[in-house]
């Protein structure tokens, strides 16, 4: 359906652009990366950076980053007209194993200026009941008796307790559930769009996605790792507070060619 | 001009004669993977080399070699030696004894499902990064069949039937380690294992007691047994992540693992995730065979773990030594994890 709808859209656009006399949009197609980057409130985090208590969240508390990978799915150009180019494609960013830094969709956009470029973080309640062989392979679901489909996001440290003694803390998103079992309830979404706002499409655009990830940590929760630190999967509370904390986590960085 | 013609055909006849390429024309027959319908239903394709694609001949001829004691210095142990079918190719003692009678240092890996490892890294410690390199090394480590590879090709060599072999696989009869260690892959990668009691229930084939039920329901849970973040899920019916965790078993490390092959003192402690099939038939269990018996893996993960710098963060309260199941949970989580063997597998006489 996705697909159809991308083909019409496209279409739309070949055929406005070849008599609109808006210099702004051509018929001209181009590829767009989008290349992902993350920091710690500005300081780049690689994975060579992993496995070293070194981080510091809101809290107060100092953690490490052992393993962090997470999905975004249907990249969106929106131009002027509110009109939406969607791309039905997902990508796994695999910051532990540099996989997935840098996607580049086989659609080609038609260049110009569009007022949005977005992504879903996880998977939207369609894309999630689906099957991938990839992300099974990958062993990226989540159990039926948690509504099934696939986690967003498996962020894996450790910190420091109180004590100062290391403690492990799996920052799992993903759809809300309550009532696990044969029947689970969804309470409320938590996957999520990120605007990225405007941003010019030309030849072989790279649009540079960072993930600050202190804010998965800031607010509006001030997240407690001595309290919330692992079993999030089941803990409904806990994924929209994610939910709610991971709207700030991404930003445009640049466009550059 | 007749003298020419004649020379050139001796010389074209010596140029036959010694030359072991086959230049008839012939080619091996094409063997691809019977891929399990489970498998092509949930996961991507086996990962085959584009220079060693699966034949008949070659999947043969790696069997003959797996078998054969040939392989080792003294003629007493083959590949199977060590990976035995009936212990779905591993070893039923937590180390194995080489033919000079001294004991490695970690437990034979199971075989099977190997072309689906699609890190491919192979062995406990991810040393060996495809299943044909890892075939060169077991035959000439002095704690397993100790030969030196050059005296192994001689006597391939020399063997009445095997330069017959290795040109019906390869094309050619001149004998290499490397055609030696892709026919062994080749074999190595038909030893498929996708008819457990599970896998018939995932294809809706069989049913699952409400003991194998409850313990499928532990193992997903994460506040309890939580084994599926490294273990799979029936989604992906290889039952491994196939990479590297520390695991809880020791809080100082006599067996580096990963971290001896890496350099990076954060990998110490890691070992590859087993897979969970065939349970069953791979007793002792660990890198090092330290447990006898499924009871003592999973009183391990209750209440048996380990602190260390490297310990993964999936491992849970350590402080109380992991998960805390009742003896009830343990037992049925047991029981389902006995449903991901498959004695059709050990049984297949084309192994």
């Amino acid at each position: 359906m996705r697909s159809i709808y991308l083909f019409l859209i496209l279409a739309l656009y070949s055929f406005t652009s070849c008599s609109d006399d808006n210099g702004d949009m051509q018929s001209e197609s181009a590829s767009t990366t989008l290349k992902f980057t993350h920091n710690w409130n500005g300081e780049l985090v690689t994975s060579s950076d992993f496995n070293t208590v070194q981080y510091t969240n809101q809290n107060g508390e100092m953690l490490s980053i052992e393993r962090l990978r997470y999905l975004i799915s249907d990249i969106t150009f929106t131009n002027a007209d509110s009109e939406d180019i969607i791309l039905d494609v997902y990508n796994v960013v695999d910051v532990t194993n540099d996989n997935g830094l840098s996607y580049t969709p086989t659609t080609e956009i038609p260049v110009g200026t569009y007022s949005n470029v977005s992504f879903t973080f996880g998977f939207d309640n369609e894309d999630n009941s689906e099957n991938y062989l990839d992300l099974n392979s990958a062993s990226f679901n989540v159990p039926d008796m948690l509504g099934g489909g696939y986690h967003y996001m498996q962020f894996d440290g450790k910190y420091l307790d109180s004590n100062s003694n290391e403690q492990g803390f799996n920052y799992h998103t993903i759809r809300a559930v309550d009532n696990p079992g044969m029947n689970p309830t969804f309470p409320q979404d938590t996957f999520f769009t990120v605007n990225l706002g405007q941003v010019v499409i030309d030849n072989n655009t790279v649009i540079e996605v960072e993930a600050n990830l202190a804010e998965w940590f800031k607010s509006p929760n001030l997240w407690d790792l001595n309290i919330y630190n692992t079993v999030l999967m089941p803990n409904s509370s806990a994924q929209i507070m994610m939910y709610e904390n991971g709207q700030t986590v991404f930003s445009l960085s640049e466009t550059a060619e | 001009m007749q003298l020419k013609i004649i020379t050139l055909g001796i010389l074209t006849c010596l140029f036959l004669n010694c030359s072991s390429d086959d230049n008839t024309g012939y080619e091996p027959i094409s063997a691809p993977l019977e891929i399990p319908q489970l498998f092509s239903n949930n996961i991507l394709s086996p990962v085959i080399p584009t220079d060693n694609p699966q034949t008949m001949e070659g999947v043969a001829l790696g069997k003959k070699l797996f078998f054969d004691k040939i392989l080792s210095e003294n003629g007493t142990q083959a590949c199977a030696s060590c990976h035995n079918p009936q212990n779905a190719f591993s070893d039923n003692t937590p180390t194995s004894n080489g033919i000079d009678g001294v004991f490695g240092i970690r437990n034979a890996m199971p075989l099977f499902n190997l072309a689906w490892n699609y890190g491919e890294r192979f062995t406990w410690d991810g040393k060996e990064l495809s299943l044909e390199r890892q075939a060169l090394e077991p035959i000439q480590n002095p704690n397993e069949l100790h030969s030196d590879w050059a005296n192994v090709v001689d006597r391939l060599q020399s063997h009445p039937e095997y330069p017959e072999l290795f040109r019906l696989a390869f094309k050619t009869s001149t004998i290499t380690k490397e055609l030696t260690t892709k026919a062994i892959a080749q074999f190595e990668r038909t030893l498929i294992s996708a008819n457990s009691k599970f896998d018939r229930y995932s294809m809706g084939e069989a049913s699952l007691t409400p003991q194998e039920l409850n313990g499928l329901n532990l193992f997903l849970r994460e506040d309890k047994g939580d084994c599926f973040h490294c273990h799979g899920n029936p989604n992906n019916p290889l039952w491994t992540d196939n990479i590297f965790h520390n695991n809880g078993l020791d809080s100082t490390f006599e067996d580096l693992g990963l971290g001896a092959v890496t350099g990076d003192p954060t990998d110490n402690g890691k070992f590859k995730t087993p897979s969970l099939r065939n349970l069953a038939f791979t007793a002792p269990y660990m890198h090092d065979g330290r447990f006898d018996t499924l009871d003592e893996v999973i009183n391990h993960y209750s209440e048996g773990l380990q602190n260390s710098p490297t310990i993964d963060p999936l491992m849970k309260k350590i402080d109380e030594g992991g998960v805390q199941l009742s003896e009830q949970e343990k037992a049925d989580l047991k029981a389902f994890l006995l449903t991901l063997s498959d004695p059709s597998f050990i049984n297949n006489q084309d192994f």
